[in-house]
């Protein structure tokens, strides 16, 4: 089982300081959600967990151990990352994009075996999209291609998951399909880390929640814990309602722009 | 999915492919010789007399040469259309060859002041095909997210600038050869020798070896750059051992054939609607297929029309053009997306 650590993570692009001194823990079996109003560093973190950039301060942990003392594809075989949105300019078939989340458990010249085959295919069907393993991806919705690159990423095998704005373009019924797979994958013993800004539908996936906000995480703990009024108005700006579903899980009902806070998103 | 036994069975395909183009353009010209004799001359087979000499001497180097020469610059063009992620990247549009040529005419016209010689040639080329993948990547910006736009446009405008430039200094140090350096502009092999195509050959099994091991990260380079690297890929490094390894084979291909285009936007495209997009496959694949291509456009350059010879380059043009205009078409929403 692995986890991942950020202990006083702080980045700055240019003079701007986007993270300050973040601490942040993604522990095996659990959902973490990571929500934030935009351009506030959620991308930017998951870039700096899998070492695409250092920071500028602090340090991030994977099992304990250094991101810099780790090769590029220990990282790849232990974090598997979801992106807001991915383009792909050639006519790949679902399979093989899922095949691609095997790269880092072949050598650069290794073919896929028939185990990976029957692995692409299961995630194939696990995210709903058995249907559209021959099709070539230039072909799909932007929502199907998405679906294609989770499964991807469940076919990656890491014990760890960043998923980055993974549902923005999906209808609520697939929305609904991969909250439970993700959920699923945690309760297989992974450690997820879900950044969103939709608090309505993730919240309710999710065992700890956390609010970045100017740079910090502003408040962490249960979705029970974080999801208040006040919490929400540092974080975004806004004046929320907490309404309960019937199964006593919070809905975030956004009822205006607050004024404690309100120098507005910051552009991206 | 991918396996050995695809990829040999492919491979071998286009090397029979490849094998039947040479054996074509061996028996097609002004002298008749035999499909026998051609394949007994091809199959390392003692020979004297006409046919032997027609064979040895004029017909297979020439097709040797455009065999090389094809290959080079189909593996580029596999090799940037990865690297930028557009299916429509091209050493002929990107201006990359226009960049080599410039170069290698600089070196001949100004370089025999300073003693250098024709064998300067190719290395001059491949430093030009460098500085123009450098200058591309500047007109970038700082992060390297070329718009497809941009690089398109920025090709137009290069290859409008290195042709007028390349009349330019050849006018002005009295190459008085017009008709070479017209010739050459649109790309022709009628100047084939044998040590040229050693020297091709050399700088195509460079390339190669650096691309094959990468084809791989190639595959991944298709989701972007930031998953790549999620996923194990070291891409600076994969990029700048491309891009050296594509501007060599450019170099050397537009030094001994000049400008000729589009061999790298068809073949590829042709192979992927083949045997689908994938690198491991596709790289080697476009190789022979490249070569194969080039080998017949050659052979019909210098047959259509009877006794007088068409540049290559021209035919693959009167070909690629409209081809590149049903690509772009076909790919404007993914390739421009709104």
């Amino acid at each position: 089982m692995s986890r991942l650590a950020l202990e006083g993570v702080s980045f700055s692009r240019g003079a701007r300081a986007v993270l300050r001194g973040v601490d942040l823990r993604v522990e095996p079996g659990e959902v973490l959600v990571l929500a934030g109003r935009n351009g506030v560093g959620k991308t930017t973190l998951v870039r700096l967990a899998t070492r695409l950039i250092p920071p500028s301060e602090g340090r991030i942990l994977l099992d304990g151990r250094p991101l810099p003392q780790l090769r590029r594809r220990e990282i790849a075989r232990a974090i598997a990352v979801v992106p807001q949105e991915t383009r792909i300019p050639f006519p790949f078939s679902v399979t093989e994009v899922a095949l691609m989340g095997r790269a880092p458990h072949l050598g650069p010249l290794g073919f896929e075996s028939r185990a990976d085959a029957e692995r692409a295919a299961r995630a194939l069907e696990q995210v709903g999209i058995a249907e559209l393993a021959d099709r070539s991806v230039l072909d799909l919705s932007g929502g199907e291609q998405q679906l294609a690159v989770i499964a991807r990423a469940i076919c990656q095998d890491a014990p760890i998951l960043l998923l980055d704005e993974p549902t923005a373009h999906l209808d609520v019924g697939r929305r609904i399909a991969v909250l439970d797979r993700v959920r699923a994958l945690a309760e297989e013993g992974r450690a997820v880390l879900v950044v969103s800004h939709d608090l309505g539908l993730t919240a309710r996936y999710a065992d700890r929640v956390a609010l970045l906000a100017d740079g910090r995480v502003a408040a962490q703990g249960s979705p029970d814990e974080v999801l208040r009024p006040e919490p929400l108005r540092q974080a975004f700006g806004v004046e929320a309602e907490i309404l309960r579903t019937s199964e006593g899980a919070p809905v975030v009902v956004p009822l205006g722009r607050g004024v404690a806070n309100s120098q507005g998103p910051s552009p991206e | 999915m991918l396996t050995r036994g695809r990829l040999v069975a492919v491979l071998g395909a286009l090397t029979a492919l490849l094998f039947a183009a040479l054996l074509l353009s061996m028996v097609v010209g002004p002298s008749s010789v035999t499909l026998g004799e051609a394949l007994r001359l091809l199959l390392g087979g003692e020979g004297e007399g006409a046919a032997a000499d027609i064979v040895l001497r004029v017909r297979l180097p020439r097709a040797l040469l455009a065999a090389l020469v094809g290959a080079c610059l189909a593996v580029a063009g596999v090799l940037f259309q990865a690297l930028l992620r557009n299916p429509l990247a091209d050493p002929f549009i990107l201006g990359v060859s226009g960049g080599a040529a410039l170069s290698g005419i600089a070196v001949l016209t100004l370089g025999s002041a300073l003693g250098l010689g024709y064998a300067a040639v190719p290395p001059a080329s491949s430093v030009g095909a460098i500085l123009t993948v450098g200058l591309l990547l500047a007109v970038a910006g700082p992060r390297g997210r070329l718009s497809p736009t941009t690089l398109l446009l920025t090709g137009v405008v290069f290859n409008a600038f290195a042709s007028a430039a390349i009349v330019f200094l050849a006018s002005s140090a009295g190459l008085a050869d017009g008709a070479r350096i017209f010739l050459w502009l649109i790309g022709n092999l009628s100047d084939a020798r044998v040590d040229v195509a050693g020297w091709v050959a050399v700088f195509l099994v460079g390339g190669l070896a650096c691309a094959i091991p990468l084809a791989r990260s190639l595959d991944l380079l298709a989701l972007g750059e930031d998953p790549a690297a999620q996923l194990g890929v070291d891409v600076e490094r994969a990029k700048r051992l491309l891009l050296v390894a594509t501007s060599l084979m450019v170099g050397a291909a537009v030094s001994v054939s000049g400008l000729i285009g589009f061999v790298g936007l068809i073949t590829p495209h042709l192979l992927r609607l083949r045997i689908g997009p994938d690198h491991r496959l596709l790289v080697p694949a476009s190789a022979l297929a490249g070569a194969a291509f080039l080998v017949l456009c050659d052979t019909a350059a210098r047959s259509l029309l009877g006794g007088r010879e068409i540049p290559v380059g021209a035919v693959t043009a009167l070909a690629g053009g409209p081809f590149f205009l049903v690509l772009l078409r076909r790919h404007h929403r993914s390739v421009f997306p709104t």
